[in-house]
């Protein structure tokens, strides 16, 4: 039976919490990738861990950037910098999906009262080349989570399918609080707001995204990160891993680019294409190495 | 007869899958069970969020076939004999029966293949179905290769009630299953049919069939309306999905903020359906919409629903909010103000801008209106402003609303009725069971814009393959056979695709102050294109008609004469069918093969001679001949206007004639003379007919 909490969580103690149920349930609990992405699933213990046939299971944070979805705080919705929380289950057990909504119990959604649904929803991003099967999760009619069977990451097929749940934190979080507007957001319960923390990030931010970030630079910049990528791709000893950082550089430098309205619908699709042909190369040679580690050629 | 049960149960499969998969599920295993021998009985199937079911009533055994098969006579060569042996699986000869016949004795062997039991039966089907099934989509799941639609639970496979544990997707079945999440769910062992449907929709909490759910949620949606005083909004489509997104769905009836009831009623609709997947309420008094919905969840909440309606309406707001936002965003310009910005969307790469494609569309709107009876300046203002909804922020949000935002947003100007109408109705129709626009401004843009797209496409090659058809094609060139022929438009199709590709040619339009069109000269290459277009639109026109019972090869017959006016070539075709069936009509045909077969084999001997028969030699030669002459006369007067089956009648004349013609008359006369008329008579004949259709076309 679900527990029904006093109080609802604060920001803080919501992600407090998700960290310690699925610590007990045998997660490693990472702590946020140190570079701008626009998902919890671009973090490499996620797109690269999920390759290859090593069980991994893991949790954490990730603070994800949107640039085109600022609205310069003025929205109560609409974030260009949030929150997700992302759990990976290599192999995906047969009991994932009790165990999420223990996780949902875990945070104070009294099932009995709340109406949980997974409905579908076919997930992919085009830009790592990975899709898979799955549901948006919804409470009581609002999206909570994305729950996804990977099939295919990095354009390659899995040698064993992880269950990824994405948790967006400040929506859930507002769920649990009943609170309309973002900034309104408890985050502890020692009187700072979501706002206090992140409102004025929100204002500046957005204005650097849409009226000064300079596209001659940050293509420049693009540029220089895909031909670093590829040079470390292309090494005797290749090393995926740093190369990997610089496709995830140049992924956030096209996702500014696209902010600015720069980019045509077919020059879209170009980048896109050109970040994922940098994101399937560190795949691939991410696979390699990890077969060469596990026959003990890899030196 | 024992009965078989058989659960399939799995995490959630999307709605839209449900139905179908039930139905695939029964048909696939009664016909494997059926193929093994087994006589299925009283087969029933169902399908729900996170099951599969299948009931039948089947022997417990398969029936012993005895078959015989002949073998070669009693002293046929050893090689003979070895063979019949190994092909009946006999060791010795002597396990054959001997027989006499009139020419002797053979040898007989006797075949007897004992029944199977249906348990093993079952065991070899259940992989096969489970490994195999026809899912739209389907996934792995952990480091299996199974694939399913989402990862398999569990199954129930019981025979008579014992468990057959049968293996598939690293699941062994059973005799358990669990009911709703929430309110039941077990695990129930279950030993029957009757004792399965009765735990899981008692304690379990799951209707198992889904017209039982889509009734229950259809007639409580309509009785729990009815009690605050309002109506139902019924909608077919989305009564289907949430059937398939709830096992025990309990309607509740939820509030809207009522200051959203100023939205247009067509974005409130699409925000409840689309996203939340509510549906509307009205006031049964004004037909107005009312500030509630009806969600259907999952489960009956100790609180009656209150905190599921208040949280479901707590997320239509925040979407409304949304869309009124974007509604007063747009409202601050006028439509036509949108024109410019339709230059930043690409229609096409190579076709141009949604621009471009409106100025396309001003041009050949205005040309096909007095042909369809539309004001000329309506029509090219229509078509300007078709496109302009595209780029406002509620369209590019709710893209399902082209067309109506931007009739909401012409009326709201105090723009022209007519023109409203056709901004909203040139999409039409958007599929084979959509309204075909019948107000003529309409009629004009919607034709317009289906002719340039098609005209467009062709010109840049890129036409429909196989089953690809990422633009839609096939549709625009059905909803134009269907748009022309429900209003009984009169054009020439060739002349029509030509213009179209003559606008497209010249990226605009000839004279920018009539916006009228020069014929373009259009070279033989482009010929050849619009050719095979024309071929395409025959070919959706066949479509169409086949499915209205029209034969094909008669559009085939009558489109070979060159003729390439919709309505009239539907006119002919209908005229000729009737006449076909007539006896008359079967007659002609058969004498009009005969003349034509006999023409085919004399024109390999050398050629048919030229010129105007004559009466001949012989009375029927000669009654032949007038008829000949008067039918013509009859035919002609009667295509000149179009009464086609005065035309047939006047054919049907010929019947007699022909058939005393073949009765009494040698065609090959030794006389040359003689057989050269007659021969004039069978072209004559030959021609005559294909006044009317060409005959060869036709089948039978």
């Amino acid at each position: 039976m679900s527990k029904k909490s006093v109080k609802p969580l604060s920001f803080q103690d919501l992600i407090l919490t998700l960290q310690r149920y699925w610590s007990e349930n045998g997660c490693v609990i990472l702590q946020p990738f140190d570079l701008e992405v626009g998902a919890g699933t671009l973090h490499p213990a996620t797109v690269l861990k999920s390759l290859g046939p090593k069980p991994w299971n893991v949790a954490y944070v990730q603070p994800s950037r949107r640039p085109a979805d600022g609205r310069y705080g003025e929205n109560p919705n609409r974030l260009q910098h949030y929150y997700q929380f992302q759990v990976i289950l290599k192999p995906n057990p047969k009991n994932m999906q009790d165990l999420y909504l223990g996780s949902l119990d875990a945070i104070g959604i009294d099932r009995d009262l709340h109406d949980i649904r997974f409905v579908e929803d076919d997930w992919e991003n085009p830009t790592v080349g990975a899709w898979g099967l799955g549901w948006e999760v919804w409470c009581d009619g609002m999206e909570v989570s994305q729950y996804t069977y990977f099939q295919q990451v990095g354009g390659l097929d899995l040698d064993l399918v992880s269950g990824e749940l994405t948790y967006g934190l400040e929506r859930l979080a507002m769920y649990v609080q009943g609170v309309e507007n973002v900034y309104d957001l408890k985050f502890n319960d020692d009187g700072v707001l979501y706002g206090d923390v992140f409102h004025q990030n929100e204002v500046q931010q957005s204005t650097y995204n849409f009226e000064h970030a300079d596209t001659d630079r940050l293509l420049r910049w693009f540029e220089d990160s895909e031909s670093e990528c590829n040079y470390l791709l292309g090494l005797e000893k290749p090393l995926p891993l740093p190369a990997y950082e610089y496709a995830l550089k140049a992924s956030h430098l096209f996702n500014l680019l696209d902010a600015r309205g720069v980019v045509s619908p077919t020059q879209r699709q170009e980048y896109i294409k050109r970040v994922r042909d940098l994101a399937k190369g560190c795949a691939e040679k991410y696979v390699e190495i990890d077969a060469q580690i596990a026959s003990g050629a890899w030196r | 007869m024992a009965e078989f049960l058989f659960e399939i149960f799995c995490e959630e499969i999307p709605a839209r899958m449900q139905k179908r998969a039930g139905e695939d599920l029964r048909k696939l295993l009664s016909e494997a069970l059926g193929k093994a021998g087994l006589a299925v009985d009283a087969s029933q199937h169902w399908s729900g969020p996170r099951r599969l079911g299948y009931m039948a009533d089947i022997p417990l055994k398969s029936p012993d076939i005895s078959d015989e098969r002949k073998g070669p006579r009693v002293g046929a060569p050893e090689q003979a004999l070895g063979g019949f042996m190994k092909a009946a699986g006999l060791t010795d000869i002597s396990q054959a029966e001997i027989r006499d016949d009139k020419k002797g004795q053979f040898y007989v062997a006797k075949i007897e293949k004992p029944g199977r039991d249906s348990a093993d039966i079952i065991r070899d089907i259940i992989p096969d179905l489970m490994n195999n099934f026809p899912w739209p989509k389907s996934m792995k799941t952990g480091g299996e290769t199974f694939r399913w639609v989402r990862p398999l639970q569990s199954m129930i496979c019981l025979l008579d009630g014992k468990v057959i544990p049968v293996e598939a997707g690293g699941v062994t079945a059973g005799n358990s299953t669990e009911g709703h999440r929430q309110h039941g769910r077990g695990p129930f062992t279950v030993s029957s049919f009757a004792d399965y449907q009765k735990q899981l929709e008692g304690k379990g909490h799951v209707l198992l069939h889904m017209d039982s759910r889509t009734k229950k949620i259809a007639d409580d949606a309509r009785a729990l309306c009815k009690k605050a005083g309002l109506e139902l909004v019924e909608d077919e489509g989305l009564l289907a999905e949430v059937a398939g997104l709830a096992e025990w769905p309990v309607v509740i009836l939820g509030d809207m903020d009522p200051s959203f009831l100023k939205l247009p009623g067509e974005v409130i609709r699409l925000s409840m359906r689309e996203h939340q997947k509510y549906f509307a309420v009205r006031d049964p008094k004004t037909g107005q919409l009312a500030a509630k919905f009806i969600v259907v969840a999952n489960q009956m909440a100790p609180d009656g629903g209150k905190a599921i309606a208040a949280g479901n309406s707590r997320v239509l707001s925040a979407r409304l909010a949304d869309a009124q936002f974007f509604q007063s965003e747009d409202a601050k310009k006028k439509l036509e103000d949108y024109y410019d910005k339709l230059g930043t969307v690409v229609f096409h790469k190579k076709l141009g801008s949604i621009k471009d494609k409106a100025q396309r569309l001003e041009a050949l709107a205005r040309e096909l209106a007095p042909k369809v009876g539309a004001d000329a300046e309506k029509a090219e203002m229509a078509a300007r402003l078709a496109k302009c909804d595209l780029v406002t922020q509620t369209v590019i949000e709710f893209t399902k609303l082209e067309g109506q935002i931007g009739r909401l947003m012409f009326e709201k100007e105090g723009g022209d009725f007519d023109v409203a109408l056709a901004i909203e109705e040139h999409y039409k129709p958007k599929g084979p069971s959509d309204d075909v626009p019948s107000s003529p401004v309409s009629v004009a843009v919607s034709l317009a814009d289906k002719l340039d797209t098609l005209t467009g496409f062709w010109a840049i090659d890129e036409k429909p393959t196989g089953s690809k058809d990422p633009f839609g094609l096939r549709r625009a060139a059905l909803g134009f056979v269907r748009i022309i022929l429900d209003n009984k438009i009169r054009l020439d199709l060739s002349k029509e695709l030509l213009k179209g590709r003559a606008v497209l040619e010249m990226e605009n339009i000839a004279d920018k102050e009539t916006g009228r069109l020069a014929d373009g000269v259009i070279s033989g290459d482009e010929q050849a294109t619009i050719h095979n277009l024309v071929g395409f639109i025959i070919d959706r026109l066949k479509v169409h008609l086949r499915e209205q019972g029209v034969r094909h090869d008669l559009i085939d017959a009558v489109f070979a004469l060159g003729e390439d006016d919709l309505v009239a070539i539907v006119n002919r075709v209908e005229a000729l069918q009737d006449f076909l069936a007539t006896d008359d009509g079967s007659n002609l045909l058969a004498g009009y093969k005969r003349a034509a077969n006999i023409l085919k084999a004399e024109s390999k001997k050398g050629a048919i001679p030229d010129g105007a028969p004559n009466k001949g030699t012989q009375a029927e030669e000669t009654a032949l001949y007038e008829a000949l002459g008067r039918a013509k006369a009859a035919i002609d007067a009667a295509l000149e206007k179009e009464a086609y089956s005065k035309a047939m009648s006047a054919l049907s004349a010929l019947r007699k004639p022909i058939d005393k013609f073949f009765d009494e008359v040698t065609v090959n006369s030794d006389v040359s003379a003689e057989r050269e008329n007659r021969l004039r008579l069978l072209k004559e004949i030959r021609d005559t007919s294909g006044r009317i259709a060409d005959f060869e076309a036709i089948e039978g």
